[in-house]
């Protein structure tokens, strides 16, 4: 199943923790080779996980990461304000309509269905916070992944050579998207929602609240 | 007299000069878009708590005397958190929550709310809030038409709050990227959509993040306040051209 998952919240989980970090630094630096850190215990993190983002994390039945990405608002810090504008047209991107996502991260073996389905649950809790778009920093190799899964970003920027190439791209948050991702990975719309409610609550009614009062 | 819209209480909100202004304006929102309370608060800027209310001063001289902050499942369930979210989907289940709850509906705070969590530039945390007396099925249709209009707004209370307490001065100077006033002048003089990407080189949905930051920059409430509050604050000349800085 997909949980999204604030940083503070990670504690709770730290089979499927310790593996996405340590996925992390096997892609992003043994296999990009991305100038990232990773700490003794061979978990990579940045400064932007110390910011308290919001992570979509899939766990496999033993209870580890199969993959994940990593959501922030771009009204607060972002990567892409912070060291890509130069591929974003000098244009600070903020709006609480859009949020960014970096750290796309799949663990070895991960079923191609992973990153379709980690993409429809990005745009699910989207379109419930009442987002608009997603930005995102990526090898721009990678573009065909997301070709393959449906939901082709626009490229705003790119920089670097051959392998290297890094892109500035951004996705629309729409229902159709999320169909369509769903679609991809094989999951059903109402399994992908149901585990956005599982994640997000919707509570209590106000008649059950008035006998919780009473 | 017209109705009121959203783009007028958003530059009025833009004249504030003070956090009583700010006060006020919480009051003509509120009435603006019909809830029975509108609450922004932030903490630790300059080190201080900073929030403008609707509610009677009584009820938040109670709130701080009984040191409701560490308690109400609003605050507690959207301290860190950058969603926006329904006052139901919080944490009531505590006894000292139930109380709190019981104690605020009797001073007057809705049953239903509405909370968007800010998460600023600079890492600091503030909360907006609308709440209303209703039922669940009304708000939800409420929610379901304003959450956007919601979520613009907070920001922008935030934004101008920051503006009051770091004693900016002056229009919101926009910090605008070059592309950003090209396009929204390209906007200006009625070229479509298409064919200002087309002319800037980028694509639609470039355009449309472009546009957006924009917006959340001049504190308009869409891309047409946008052009009109850029070409207000000469940001873009009415003839679609760029002022020579």
């Amino acid at each position: 199943m997909i949980r999204c998952l604030y940083a503070d919240e990670l504690k709770a989980y730290p089979l499927l923790v310790q593996t996405m970090f340590k996925d992390r630094a096997f892609q992003f630096r043994d296999r990009l080779n991305w100038d990232v850190t990773v700490d003794d215990d061979g978990l990579e993190r940045d400064q932007y996980d110390d910011l308290n983002p919001m992570y979509l994390i899939w766990e496999d039945q033993n209870g580890r990461h199969a993959g994940s990405i990593r959501l922030m608002p771009t009204t607060g810090r972002t990567m892409t304000a912070e060291h890509f504008v130069d591929l974003t047209d000098g244009v600070r991107i903020s709006s609480p309509f859009i949020w960014e996502c970096t750290r796309f991260c799949l663990a070895p073996g991960a079923s191609p269905a992973v990153a379709a389905g980690l993409m429809a649950m990005g745009i699910e809790i989207g379109l419930r916070f009442g987002l608009e778009q997603a930005v995102g920093v990526i090898y721009t190799r990678v573009l065909g992944l997301y070709r393959r899964c449906g939901h082709t970003p626009d490229v705003l920027g790119t920089k670097g050579e051959g392998r290297e190439k890094i892109s500035v791209c951004i996705w629309n948050v729409t229902e159709q998207a999320r169909d369509t991702l769903c679609e991809h990975a094989g999951i059903p719309v109402a399994l992908i929602e149901s585990w956005a409610n599982s994640s997000f609550p919707t509570g209590l009614l106000q008649e059950e609240r008035e006998l919780a009062i009473a | 007299m017209s109705k009121e819209t959203l783009e007028d209480l958003l530059e009025r909100l833009q004249t504030t000069r003070s956090i009583e202004e700010l006060q006020v304006w919480a009051h003509e929102y509120r009435d603006f878009i019909g809830v029975t309370h509108v609450l922004y608060h932030t903490a630790n800027v300059k080190g201080e708590q900073v929030g403008a209310f609707t509610y009677p001063i009584e009820w938040m001289r109670r709130y701080v005397e009984k040191d409701y902050k560490s308690v109400d499942p609003v605050v507690l369930g959207s301290m860190r958190r950058f969603h926006p979210m329904d006052w139901k989907s919080c944490d009531w289940s505590s006894p000292a929550a139930r109380r709190f709850l019981k104690d605020a509906l009797e001073a007057g705070v809705g049953n239903q709310g509405w909370a968007v969590p800010i998460w600023g530039p600079n890492g600091e945390f503030a909360l907006f809030s609308v709440n209303h007396k209703i039922d669940d099925a009304s708000w939800s249709q409420f929610t379901r038409d304003n959450a956007k209009n919601i979520l613009l707004t907070a920001h922008l209370v935030h934004q101008q709050t920051m503006r009051i307490v770091h004693e900016e001065v002056g229009p919101p100077s926009a910090e605008l990227s070059p592309r950003e006033r090209e396009a929204l002048a390209q906007l200006s003089v009625g070229s479509s959509r298409a064919s200002v990407a087309d002319a800037l080189n980028i694509s639609e949905n470039t355009l449309r993040a472009y546009i957006d930051s924009a917006r959340h920059k001049l504190g308009a409430a869409n891309v047409t306040h946008a052009v009109a509050l850029a070409l207000a604050k000469g940001i873009i000349l009415p003839t679609g051209s760029l002022p020579k800085y």
